[in-house]
């Protein structure tokens, strides 16, 4: 038992979310803000990286070495990696966090694009179809499904992930979770934080889904 | 660099590493809440992976499972054993750790045990294996290969995940990282920072090497497992919960 314990410390409150409200939005703002400037940032580069490992094979095999490097250190390392150069700004934590989407967003730009038939692609050209149409008419819409698929796995886990950005001050929701804790254990904080993350990522999943649904229009069809 | 020689001075003193509460000291207790949480995931995820694959059913459930682990930010689940009454510390720590590992070693145990083809199971059944032989001598040496990567995707974020534990009072390499970010000590964040970095890799790289030496089969070198990506359907990302970086 802890000592708070003595004092009435409930897991949820309610009059907590109302008086600080102001608060727990301007952390949600900054939440949203980082995801999505991270995953945005990060499809920018990983789909040209992506079209360079599909056109030259021998570039496939290091840059999924390369990911799996940069998955595997620890968002603690990483944020404390990159702590000297850019300091306690938001920075600090869009690069670590356009480090990871971009790892995961490769992977899944370049299964897709390795997913397009060579014999559709073959039929295309002979069509007479340039590079650019090529991509984006037969590429880009075969390939959809397997992008979503990483977008939406690539958001979710950035939501996730921007907590641990309270290392340099500016961890989203996060700072509601170590703010709790910080002060003496007060759970009610650290539970909206916590629920407050996990919404959001569902949230953004669903809507990824239904822009999924929105672009895909002949993808539906009932799944086994 | 800033930072970056000042930590290797850090590193290079005997002393930090022995010292009482020094790098050994650190290493010890992360690698000990970490290996009872992964042995602790294992003996939960992998009978219910197994069941739920042989049986072929709880798809539903363990999708849900993988999506919303991935949702859940490690830092919260920590901070919430922390405070409730178990206590923050070790104990904490690893209940927490617990609950993350098990999503992986379920996901894949479960898809590789839903993989093995029927034919093959009925097969053995046919020629008089029991229920148990037909799961440890037919489906097991077949659900290898995924079930190492869970393993490997669970131990990995569990060692990672573990140096987050500094953060909410609890022990082991990330207590390094925290004190510098206390003391603005450039070097001792660097520092702690490149031994969390290495012990994840080195955690990836043993375990590696473990599934090679343990799955059955012709041996492939880990690094030409590449060129026999092909099985796995291009187009669709791989089923397993393939972890989250931590």
């Amino acid at each position: 038992m802890l000592a708070v314990d003595a004092a009435p410390n409930p897991w949820f409150d309610p009059s907590y979310v109302i008086d600080n409200w102001d608060t727990i939005l301007r952390y949600l703002g900054e939440h949203v803000r980082l995801t999505v400037s991270a995953v945005v940032l990060g499809a920018l580069i990983a789909l040209p990286l992506a079209l360079l490992a599909r056109n030259a094979r021998f570039l496939a095999g290091p840059v999924l070495a390369l990911s799996t490097l940069i998955y595997t250190i620890p968002s603690l390392a990483m944020f404390a990696f990159i702590f000297p150069f850019t300091g306690l700004s938001t920075t600090t934590v869009l690069i670590g966090l356009v480090a990871y989407s971009l790892v995961i967003l490769v992977r899944n730009f370049l299964a897709g694009l390795q997913g397009v038939p060579a014999d559709v692609r073959e039929a295309a050209r002979g069509m007479g179809y340039g590079p650019l149409r090529l991509f984006w008419q037969i590429d880009l819409p075969l390939a959809l499904p397997a992008f979503m698929a990483g977008l939406r796995i690539a958001t979710v886990s950035t939501v996730a992930l921007v907590t641990v950005g309270v290392l340099v001050g500016h961890g989203g929701l996060g700072q509601l979770i170590t703010g709790g804790f910080n002060a003496n254990f007060y759970r009610a904080e650290i539970v909206t934080g916590a629920v407050g993350c996990v919404l959001l990522a569902l949230i953004a999943d669903l809507l990824l889904a239904g822009v999924e649904r929105l672009v895909t229009p002949w993808a539906r069809v009932v799944r086994p | 660099m800033t930072g970056f020689s000042e930590a290797l001075v850090y590193l290079n003193d005997p002393y930090n590493w022995t010292k009482t509460d020094g790098i050994f000291d650190l290493l010890i207790v992360h690698l000990a809440i970490s290996a009872v949480a992964v042995l602790a995931a294992l003996m939960i995820a992998l009978p219910v992976g197994i069941a739920l694959g042989t049986a072929g059913r709880g798809s539903g459930l363990i999708l849900v499972i993988s999506n919303v682990s991935r949702a859940v930010p490690t830092l919260a689940l920590l901070t919430l054993f922390a405070v409730s009454p178990i206590g923050f510390g070790n104990r904490a720590t690893t209940i927490a750790l617990t609950v993350f590992a098990i999503p992986p070693i379920l996901t894949n145990t479960y898809v590789g045990f839903r993989g093995v083809d029927p034919d093959v199971r009925e097969a053995a059944r046919a020629m008089g294996m029991s229920r148990g032989a037909v799961i440890g001598r037919v489906d097991l040496p077949l659900a290898l290969p995924l079930v190492m990567t869970g393993i490997r995707t669970a131990a990995v974020q569990v060692v990672a995940t573990a140096g987050l534990a500094a953060l909410v009072g609890g022990g082991g390499l990330g207590r390094i990282v925290n004190l510098g970010f206390g003391q603005q000590d450039y070097g001792l964040i660097i520092a702690g920072a490149i031994l969390i970095a290495a012990l994840a890799l080195l955690t990836e790289l043993a375990l590696v090497l473990l599934t090679w030496v343990v799955t059955p089969g012709p041996r492939r070198y880990p690094w030409s497992a590449r060129r026999r990506a092909p099985d796995t359907v291009p187009g669709v990302p791989e089923p397993t919960a393939s972890g989250v970086p931590l």
